[in-house]
């Protein structure tokens, strides 16, 4: 039997030792009706042919690597230097367990202190946590944080324009608590009407559109309103634009997979959060602090624990346990390999290959650009239906953005385009000729 | 083990020195407003090399599971198979984006599918949805899906969840971010649900306010729960519903379909039963298994056939998106390929050897701890490590380290004093447990004979025992001494 | 076991003490040690009107964390500022320097529903 290394002699004197005849007089306890079920699962396959097998399924997929790749809408083909892979993937990080015994888990453990002093100083907050799942469920308990902070203001405003897939989520989440009621609000944040009915005020930075609001306004509207800023925002961005901290914040959320991690279809991501110390205690996930031994040597350990559902329980501040520490690993490296050189490189590379892509496209017969501020993804209005087009060009092996239309029937003729650090000039000219043709 | 400090990436810094090396800017440049840019970014600039050492050494002072046995109890730290590593690497896979348009994807759509098929006929369910991302995300699915049931049948009076005091803290947690209050169930002294107390809970008007129960079988301490069929029984009688935590599934895959002893909702770990690697903290893949009655409120969207193709389609009345996407698809890569290597046949073979192995391990062990609930154990047990004066659990635990082990998980179940509960799972070897019975007696006698040795371990390590007091009155979380 | 003996009790720990028109409320000896070594105490803001048996805040140690109940009801007159930077207070005085809020009680007969000091230890042995 694959991956089980005793033999049937080894099992024989197991079993001895035990004092029971076979295996089967083990599963005693089990019932006898429902025993020993026959599993109509396909025949198992050797190691090769599960490979060809795996391999055949993955080359079915559309990617990043075979096309003139132009989609974004929250999964970004973005670089991952080689390093970050190589080491993440060591044995030593990838089969270690949840650091409960710091003794024994120092490399996890700094390697999280570092990803937070990091991730804490690219999105501007004091603390970070060690992961959430994704940016949808940090942003989801986010909103629960605020409402905890302030449970008798019902009201929770959050952008229309912000990720049906995250408004999904948060409805999801929010769903058993009855008392809170989510409301959208249309363009400046600093321009939403707010009272001292509001939990908080979600911002969305830049927004699903592209758009990048002014948060600064945003925060201090929702202050003079005794509500907290919450941040969802595009960490790519945050290397050179101001960050949602310095924008006055109160909990910050973003996704990590444009951080050293690859699309793949969808999962696993990293769910990025960070908050205030005054607010720290109500943050969700693990978090990791200096700590000293009795010999003075300085190591890390899992702290504030008191917060975490295996010692509160039911008065937990979240039911996480298990989270993305993988992932997170791939971007505290992911963060080191860029440095602030790399990250500034290619946070500027997007800008500007975007705004080449904006310009030429936006002269095109019948296209036109909504953005008045964007940073790597813009709106296009498109003069047939986008999906038309999107799908058209697909199976060209160009990829062109993502239509509305897929989360909206009323905007079908909206395309958000996204140009990364990944696309050349080529590929960009190549995009803008072929949504002309696909006008025609 | 690496046992030198390694100094944080911070100090490993160097104005002008750097790693990634980018494609230079071939369009026109376009200026960034100054409104909106940003003035200082305060990262380090590090060169390949130095970085190269600086992670290499950091994992050189973990404990893996590829470098030593980890019988941590309720994780299943089973070995995980380098081939899953290989077919998770796909660029297929990679560079696959989830809103490609599904004529685009379907190899991915494929793969879930597929797996989502052999995970729900594993358990007996007739639906599963692969999106929660870990364990308690599975279980918050399911308490939610528990929730909408009862919303939908126009009862809005059940807002009790019953939950066994051996239960994983998660489970609890769970239930009250689905908006329910928690009754805890007594065990009973042979470790199962006390059946008076539950059917005290189930009784007249209180049964009428009880959504459901949440039980884990095999339970926490790693025992059957004889009484499982009945306990579905009664809990349905009383308008409830049944939900399994399949964190101890290692010790009935192929031995026992829990759909079919009453569940009617379940999370599988694939991290743990399905030899997805724990990579730290994460990531898992917490899929939500469903019967007839429960299988419309699953999250989604899941994977379903439209003709000859793949497709997604959300639940007729599921609770909605638990997660962006699909979930951990790169977690599923791994489950589905060790899946297709295992078959019928190998995960029978998994359940045998875990519980054989549990079992020989418990005979080793009991010789000096003792058992609280002594009678046979599935995959895993739960012994106490007070076998001294002056020596608690935690003493025996840094004493292993010394010894070359990861501790067991320890003062979990809280039911149990002083507890010290042991899973070897099925891919470990027999000389390995008979080295970790070694350990285990040579630490009962040092526990008499010189205590004061246990107080001071582990000595082998990086550090010894962190003031974690001192760490959590004042925290410091991130590097302060930046430039 | 340590008793205020000029205290009464609520059977979740917490102890009030008479001081002029207002009480003084903290945790007990017992509590303190099952507790283990204190790092965090949250207080309530000072006006705040709770009830009794209703939570004005929480206590944590390394391992365990624990609802602060009020033993009567009253309006909070101050906190004890001390505590965000020296929480040990509450382990090595806990009736004394480790004091938690004094507040305005509502209704005074609640005192006398409390536990005495002799009837505390005794339950409190139990534990």
């Amino acid at each position: 039997m694959p991956f089980i290394a005793n033999t049937d002699k080894d099992r024989e004197e197991m079993l001895k030792t035990i004092g029971v005849k076979s295996v089967d007089d083990l599963f005693a306890d089990i019932p006898a009706a429902h025993r020993f079920p026959k599993l109509n699962l396909p025949k198992p396959l050797s190691e090769p042919e599960v490979l060809k097998e795996v391999e055949a399924m993955a080359a079915k997929n559309l990617t990043a690597n075979n096309s003139a790749w132009f989609l974004g809408a929250g999964a970004y083909d973005h670089f991952i230097p080689a390093i970050v892979p190589q080491m993440a993937g060591r044995g030593e990080f990838l089969t270690a367990y949840t650091p409960y015994e710091p003794e024994v888990s120092q490399g996890t453990l700094q390697a999280i202190f570092e990803y937070e002093s990091m991730a804490g100083e690219l999105l501007g907050v004091e603390v970070m946590n060690a992961s959430h799942y994704d940016v949808a469920t940090a942003l989801a308990e986010a909103v629960i944080m605020a409402h905890r902070v302030g449970p008798s203001r019902p009201r929770v405003l959050i952008p229309a324009a912000l990720h049906p897939e995250y408004k999904a989520v948060l409805a999801t989440y929010l769903a058993p608590i009855s008392s809170l009621k989510v409301e959208e609000y249309e363009g400046e944040p600093g321009k939403a009407k707010l009272g001292d009915d509001v939990a908080c005020l979600v911002m969305a930075y830049p927004e699903f559109t592209g758009e990048i609001r002014d948060i600064g306004a945003g925060s201090e509207n929702a202050h003079k309103a005794g509500a907290l800023a919450i941040v969802q925002a595009d960490p790519m961005m945050c290397a050179i634009l101001k960050s949602p901290g310095e924008l006055g914040a109160d909990i910050v959320v973003a996704e990590g997979q444009s951080l050293g991690n690859p699309m793949n279809y969808g999962g696993p991501f990293l769910g990025m959060m960070g908050t205030s110390e005054k607010l720290m205690r109500r943050m969700p996930g693990r978090i990791v602090g200096e700590a000293y031994d009795h010999e003075g040597r300085k190591g890390y350990v899992l702290t504030l624990s008191a917060r975490e559902q295996h010692i509160r329980r039911e008065k937990a501040v979240s039911n996480i346990c298990s989270n993305e520490g993988l992932t997170m690993l791939q971007t505290c490296i992911y963060l080191a390999a860029m440095g602030r050189q790399g990250m500034q490189a290619a946070a500027e590379l997007c800008w500007n290959k975007a705004h080449y892509a904006a310009s030429l496209i936006g002269k095109l017969p019948g296209y036109a650009v909504q953005n008045k501020n964007f940073f790597e993804e813009f709106t296009v209005k498109t003069p047939v239906a986008a999906e038309k087009i999107a799908t058209k060009l697909s199976r060209k092996g160009i990829v062109p953005g993502f239509p509305v239309s897929r989360y909206d029937k009323k905007r079908p003729d909206e395309l958000i385009v996204c140009v990364t650090e990944m696309r050349s000039k080529d590929e960009i000219e190549l995009l803008a000729s072929s949504l002309k043709e696909a006008a025609k | 083990m690496n046992i030198r400090p390694e100094a944080n990436i911070y100090d490993l810094s160097k104005p002008g020195r750097t790693t990634a090396v980018l494609p230079a800017l071939d369009t026109p440049k376009t200026a960034i407003p100054a409104k909106l840019r940003r003035e200082n970014l305060n990262l380090p600039e590090i060169d390949e090399e130095t970085l190269a050492r600086h992670f290499t050494r950091l994992s050189q002072k973990n404990y893996s599971v590829d470098s030593c046995f980890y019988p941590l109890g309720s994780c299943t730290m089973k070995y995980n198979p380098k081939v899953n590593e290989v077919a998770a690497a796909q660029p297929g896979w990679l560079g696959a984006h989830p809103l490609a348009g599904e004529e685009f994807c379907q190899g991915s759509l494929e793969l879930i599918y597929k797996l989502q098929d052999m995970l729900a006929k594993i358990g007996g369910f007739s639906a599963c949805s692969l999106q929660p991302a870990a364990g308690a995300h599975g279980e918050l699915s399911g308490v939610l899906m528990i929730r909408a049931y009862h919303v939908s049948r126009g009862d809005t009076k059940r807002t009790k969840m019953l939950i066994p005091d051996s239960a994983h803290g998660t489970n609890p947690a769970s239930s009250a971010m689905a908006g329910f209050t928690v009754v805890t169930i007594p065990s009973d002294s042979d470790g199962g649900v006390d059946m008076k107390a539950l059917k005290e809970a189930l009784a007249g008007d209180a049964g009428k306010e009880v959504a459901g129960l949440m039980i884990t079988n095999p339970n926490t301490l790693g025992l059957f729960e004889k009484n499982i069929e009945e306990i579905a029984k009664l809990v349905h009688e009383a308008g409830g519903l049944v939900y399994g935590d399949g964190a101890n599934l290692n010790a009935l895959t192929g031995v026992l379909r829990p759909a079919d002893v009453g569940i009617d909702v379940m999370h599988f770990n694939l991290h743990k039963t399905f030899s997805t690697p724990h990579g730290g903290g994460g990531p898992g893949s917490g899929m939500i298994g469903a019967n007839k009655k429960l299988q419309d409120f699953l999250p989604g969207p899941i994977v379903v056939m439209k003709g000859e193709r793949y497709g997604l389609e959300q639940p007729a009345k599921s609770i909605g998106h638990v997660k962006a996407f699909y979930g951990n698809f790169g977690v599923m890569t791994r489950a589905y390929t060790y899946l297709r290597m295992l078959g019928a046949a190998g995960l029978r073979a998994v359940a045998e050897n875990a519980v054989l192995n549990a079992n020989y391990m418990k005979v080793l062990i009991e010789k000096n701890y003792t058992l609280k609930y002594p009678r046979r154990c599935m995959h895993e047990f739960v012994a106490s490590g007070d076998v001294a004066e002056g020596i608690k659990t935690i003493d025996i635990a840094k004493g292993l380290i010394d010894a070359g082990f990861h501790p067991p998980t320890i003062y979990f179940p809280l039911i149990v004093n002083e507890a010290i509960m042991i899973e070897p799972t099925e891919t470990e070897s027999k000389e390995t447990m008979d080295e970790f019975a070694d350990a285990m007696a040579k630490l009962a006698a040092e526990a008499k004979s010189n205590p004061a040795a246990l107080h001071a371990a582990p000595v082998t390590t990086p550090v010894g025992r962190l003031d974690e007091v001192a760490a959590a009155r004042q925290p410091v979380l991130s590097y302060t001494g930046r430039k | 076991m340590n008793i205020d003996k000029n205290a009464r009790y609520a059977k979740s720990h917490e102890y009030a003490r008479k001081d002029g028109k207002e009480i003084v409320t903290g945790i007990s000896d017992h509590a303190q040690s099952s507790l283990g070594d204190i790092v965090f105490v949250e207080l309530p803001e000072v006006g705040k009107t709770l009830k009794a048996g209703e939570a004005f805040g929480t206590v944590e140690s390394v391992k365990a964390a624990s609802d602060l109940n009020m033993p009567m009801g009253g309006t909070i007159t101050a906190v004890n500022e001390e505590l965000a930077s020296d929480p040990a207070l509450v382990n090595k005085d806990p009736y004394g320097k480790g004091w938690m809020i004094r507040f305005t009680p509502s209704n005074a007969a609640e005192y006398d529903k409390l536990l005495d000091a002799a009837a505390y230890e005794k339950e409190a042995g139990k534990e």
